[in-house]
């Protein structure tokens, strides 16, 4: 019989599609593991509601198990708590950076205020280093970069554009 | 108007309120697919489309839920007809240009993230969790809409003159997002749902706001359209749901 532990490890090797560096334990949208009799139950949260990765999230899920010899896995979808980006794991937000993709900067989830409010409160606006050279001098193209967690930034000094994945 | 005594019918009706309002926003926005100005906001569009339609699947499928027909949040998007629909009729205007586009979008927006913020609150745990998840989603839409209506308005002769009018052909459709009928009564008085009428203090004075940065000055005593909560829409409606529906009504259950 397999253990609730085993079956974190499994899932600690299933790639998230988009971002194929990171896992899906390493996103923080694996929420719980557990065995109801013969069946493997995972708990699955979307990181946004309309992202298209999910479906092929859990395929890839419900496909590594059933490799390991797992016969009955069960998937559930969990909206609360919503996912956040101070669930990422640590090492995950390395690997991101080594993949050219700025980490998420913890405590600056949009609130929905005008930006212009926030510099005006804070006197700083959100400064994402390059993830390439390591430059603060870089500025935001866009809101919204490849997909919806990401923004599109470029750097001022070694002039790469990359994405910055948004606190959430 | 017929009224509404049950609250599981009203329910039903709340949430295609919602649901249909971001299905029909959605679909408005993703219409930018290839079309926009830049690359940059051709992407950020079909992102922010993105964020609507998977909101759109959790309000519709909570309808369907509770409706307890068996029609899932496809069978409420694509078997319905337009006078079944009960978006906001903001949501239904047409694209115009890309200044209208963002216009309208910060005119929802600032109505819509304070809208979830309220429902994170209702005693239904189903609608709070759909709230918080959404809204999270929702306050970057806000922030970028209004980012932008700013730098517009504020902004060259010709993208001036753009902003002005966009807000002038849109004002008189935001006043539906604010008015209560007996549906949203209902649902405010069992704790559900947050009555609209509750959202316009921190939506009139978001409003003013970016438009005073943005330079731009909201008409006066205007006009207001209704109806779109009810069923009744502008003639765009069909169109756009022509479109979007064609394929599930020439191939029923079509399957991708």
């Amino acid at each position: 019989m397999v253990s609730v532990a085993q079956v974190w490890n499994w899932l600690d090797e299933v790639p998230d599609p988009e971002i194929p560096v990171i896992s899906v334990t390493d996103l923080g949208i694996v929420r719980d593991v557990a065995l109801e009799g013969e069946t493997v139950v995972v708990t699955v949260t979307p990181t946004y509601s309309g992202c298209p990765a999910t479906s092929v999230i859990n395929f890839e899920i419900e496909k590594a198990l059933r490799d390991k010899g797992v016969a009955d896995v069960r998937l559930e979808r969990r909206l609360d708590p919503p996912w956040t980006t101070d669930w990422l794991k640590p090492a995950a937000r390395e690997k991101l950076r080594a993949y050219g993709i700025a980490p998420p900067i913890d405590g600056t989830r949009a609130e929905g205020v005008v930006a212009g409010r926030i510099k005006r409160l804070t006197g700083v606006a959100l400064v994402v280093p390059c993830p390439r050279c390591g430059s603060e001098e870089t500025q935001k193209v866009s809101q919204f970069g490849s997909t919806p967690c990401k923004a599109a930034y470029q750097c001022r000094s070694c002039l790469e554009p990359f994405d910055y994945f948004k606190c959430i | 108007m017929e009224t509404v005594v049950d609250l599981d019918a009203a329910l039903f009706e709340g949430l295609c309120r919602m649901g249909d309002t971001t299905l029909v926003l959605g679909h408005r926005v993703s219409e930018w697919c290839g079309h926009a100005p830049v690359l940059e906001e051709d992407i950020a569009l079909a992102n922010m489309a993105l964020d609507l339609i998977g909101q759109t699947q959790l309000w519709l499928g909570l309808a369907g839920d509770v409706e307890g027909k068996g029609r899932d949040a496809d069978a409420l998007a694509f078997r319905r007809d337009a006078w079944e629909f009960r978006n906001l009729l903001l949501a239904e205007r047409p694209n115009g240009d890309f200044g209208q586009t963002l216009m309208r979008q910060f005119l929802f927006d600032a109505w819509h993230q304070p809208m979830l913020k309220a429902l994170e609150g209702s005693k239904d745990a189903r609608i709070a969790e759909i709230a918080a998840k959404a809204g999270r989603e929702v306050a970057y839409h806000l922030e970028r809409s209004a980012d932008l209506v700013i730098r517009l308005g504020d902004g060259t002769e010709e993208s001036h003159k753009r902003m002005q009018a966009a807000l002038d052909t849109l004002w008189p459709y935001t006043g539906e997002m604010m008015m209560a009928d007996d549906v949203d009564r209902t649902l405010a008085e069992a704790g559900v749902m947050a009555a609209p009428d509750s959202i316009r203090p921190t939506w009139e004075a978001l409003v003013a706001e970016v438009l005073g940065e943005a330079k731009l000055k909201a008409p006066e005593g205007a006009y207001m359209h209704k109806g779109g909560k009810q069923g009744t829409h502008s003639e765009h409606l069909g169109h756009m749901l022509a479109t979007m529906q064609w394929l599930q009504r020439a191939y029923p259950d079509a399957k991708w």
